[in-house]
């Protein structure tokens, strides 16, 4: 793909369409701790705010190319085809969950729709990615890696351990940093040294001699546009690169931590309940990727209003018939918790 | 047809075999394959076998990356304290995503390191760490005390669908026995009695498993019949040839390397009184380390550790009670 491609219609239409289907079931799961209390357990996390980081990093993706974000991971497979109804019915803790109910929100794996796994330990899923990465290089099947991890991960010692790893190697994989601007309650500009130093996080690719760009995270056809040249890169044998896509995540890191019986949900975000920063919410709020791609499609005559409420009817539909699906999925039984200890 | 080995060389072996048999088997870690002259490097060509920087959490997350999605790695990591480094990769990462998945991913590594170095390598490089990782479903922990045993379990653990932690004994590495050539697999959780006795059970491991089998002699000559029990993979662990076996001494004796409350023994205890209660005619016996860190200077070294005398002693002393009537 050159850099200045003129993208065609349907491609942009099915850009717009993924962005919706992520942001109408993240609101599903969000308003399901209200509508149906205690139905979903643990830990959930949400990506809303990070469409278009996501699926214009996953409109460069050809068919067999291997995806692998971490616990924060419901947006990757529904862009990969994974049935919402298996996903929702996860999160549900259901028999007919993708995962049979063993893993939960932060742990959804299809490995089918290449999506191999995800690990809730943060930046631990970074040398997941790198090593599917390896499997991809030793096997030559004209594989690539997408590894999706956040600002917080990038603080952590598998992210330096993996990157050098993958420079050494060449591996094929394109690391997805993407800045939400919050690792769990803290903001980055307080953890991170290039932050710190008023410098763009992608100057940590500098440590490794690969390849560091910041993008504009909430415009799907930048992140494409960076995202081109790194999988290129990685499709040309020639190597990682890092990608710090830059956008807000829209919800509060996950649901309130609380003690049964107690009821959970998501509480106001962090920049207005630990930092009392709500300017902050409503600057970026005005920038929402989802909205902001839908008028820019309907200004350049891509879609019509009547085209975008169509999509966002159909996606209303689907994540509606999603939800029905894992309220009727039933719970599994007990003594299945023996199954899969070993494989 | 079997011929006579090292240890370590029976290892290699087996990695050797099953990196011929399967081109999805690759090998790799720190410092090796540094020059074109390495053997492995030459037989398998850098694809397959690679040099690894020093990065324990990338190494083992990597080969779990790559296990997840169709090789089968071997990472050499040398000793199996620097696994501690990396352990939220070896805990609470490789054993849980086939878990976790609802069946759907395999986890096929093999995370291979020495251990239990007690020739002055001092506090950090000496210690035996099996206890944490034998708990762990999912987790397989296999260590070998015997050439044959060595390249048998080395087969079976690169074959085995889940991740397995390859605990060899740097003591061991170079004893020579024999071992099959060819393809040659033990299944893993099946515990092989060493030697057959009838009056005490011995189990242990490893190195200990060699210290228990000279005791074993010595009590010979004065008359006593002691049965060695060796577990071979501590995760599954056999605990029914276990029993079996008190059931029919009566008695146990468990020998093992570790500080008291971080060995094998303990659990394997807990087993016996749970499932082998009503065969004791003694209490069970604990032969393992003393509970400190291990010293550098060679008298203390030995001081800590089990040994033929300490092992003599406890059979003795299980044999010298009856606390339950027979």
């Amino acid at each position: 793909m050159s850099k200045k491609e003129e993208l065609g219609k349907d491609k942009l239409i099915w850009i717009y369409t993924q962005m919706v289907r992520i942001r109408e079931f993240e609101e599903a799961v969000k308003n399901a701790f209200i509508e149906h209390p205690g139905a979903i357990r643990g830990h959930a996390h949400l990506g809303d705010g990070a469409e278009a980081s996501i699926v214009g990093t996953l409109s460069t993706r050809n068919p067999t190319d291997m995806v692998m974000p971490s616990y924060r991971c419901h947006g990757y497979p529904i862009v990969l085809g994974t049935p919402l109804r298996k996903m929702m019915a996860e999160i549900f803790g259901r028999k007919d969950g993708l995962c049979k109910g063993y893993g939960g929100s932060m742990h959804l794996a299809d490995p089918a729709n290449h999506f191999p796994g995800t690990s809730g330990i943060i930046g631990q899923s970074i040398a997941h990615a790198t090593g599917a990465g390896l499997t991809a290089q030793v096997k030559k099947a004209g594989q690539i890696v997408y590894c999706f991890f956040g600002d917080g991960a990038s603080k952590q010692g598998a992210f330096f351990e993996s990157l050098n790893m993958a420079a050494v190697w060449k591996l094929p994989v394109v690391y997805v940093l993407e800045n939400n601007q919050y690792q769990a309650y803290t903001h980055y500009s307080l953890e991170d040294a290039n932050a710190v130093a008023g410098d763009p996080l992608s100057n940590k690719a500098a440590a490794f001699s690969i390849p560091g760009m910041t993008v504009d995270g909430t415009d799907p056809l930048a992140v494409r546009e960076a995202v081109s040249v790194a999988a290129e890169r990685a499709r040309a044998g020639q190597g990682p690169s890092l990608i710090e896509s830059k956008f807000y995540r829209l919800s509060a890191h996950g649901n309130v931590i609380t003690v049964p019986p107690l009821p959970t949900q998501f509480p106001e975000h962090e920049a207005v309940a630990v930092y009392g920063n709500r300017a902050e919410l409503e600057e970026w709020k005005a920038k929402d990727p989802v909205p902001k791609f839908r008028s820019r499609l309907i200004g350049d005559a891509v879609l019509t209003e009547g085209k975008a409420k169509d999509i966002e009817d159909a996606a209303r539909a689907e994540v509606k018939d999603a939800m029905q699906f894992a309220l009727a999925s039933p719970m599994p039984a007990p003594e299945e918790a023996i199954n899969y200890v070993y494989a | 047809m079997a011929r006579e080995m090292m240890y370590g060389d029976a290892i290699a072996a087996a990695i050797i075999e099953e990196m011929q048999r399967d081109p999805n088997v690759i090998f790799y870690g720190q410092n090796m394959g540094m020059t074109e002259r390495d053997p492995m490097l030459k037989k398998f060509g850098r694809e397959r076998v690679r040099l690894a920087p020093i990065s324990e959490t990338a190494e083992i997350g990597i080969g779990i990356g790559a296990a997840m999605t169709g090789l089968r790695p071997i990472v050499e990591l040398w000793m199996s304290e620097f696994m501690l480094v990396a352990f939220d990769q070896v805990i609470n990462e490789a054993p849980r995503f086939h878990y976790m998945s609802g069946g759907q991913v395999k986890v096929p590594v093999v995370l291979k390191a020495g251990f239990g170095f007690c020739a002055g390598w001092a506090g950090q490089h000496s210690n035996c760490i099996y206890h944490t990782m034998m708990g762990i479903p999912g987790l397989k922990v296999v260590v070998p005390s015997t050439p044959a045993d060595a390249k048998g379990l080395m087969t079976s653990s690169i074959r085995d669908n889940n991740p397995v932690v390859y605990l060899h004994h740097y003591m061991l590495t170079l004893d020579k026995g024999q071992v099959p050539e060819g393809e040659y697999a033990i299944p893993l959780g099946v515990a092989d009695v060493k030697r057959l006795g009838s009056d005490v059970t011995i189990v242990a491991t490893a190195w200990m498993v060699k210290k228990s089998l000279a005791a074993a002699e010595r009590l010979a000559q004065e008359g006593i019949s002691a049965e060695v029990v060796d577990p071979r993979t501590l995760a599954p662990l056999d605990v029914k040839t276990i029993v079996e076996s008190v059931k029919k001494t009566g008695r146990l004796v468990l020998v093992d390397q570790a500080p008291r409350h971080s060995s094998a023994a303990t659990v394997i205890a807990g087993e016996v009184a749970e499932h082998g209660f009503e065969y004791l005619r003694a209490p069970i016996k604990m032969v393992t380390a003393i509970d400190s860190s291990v010293p550098y200077s060679e008298p203390m070294e030995n001081f800590i550790l089990p040994n033929e005398d300490k092992i003599v002693q406890a059979v003795k002393s299980v044999l010298a009670q009856q606390t339950v009537a027979a």
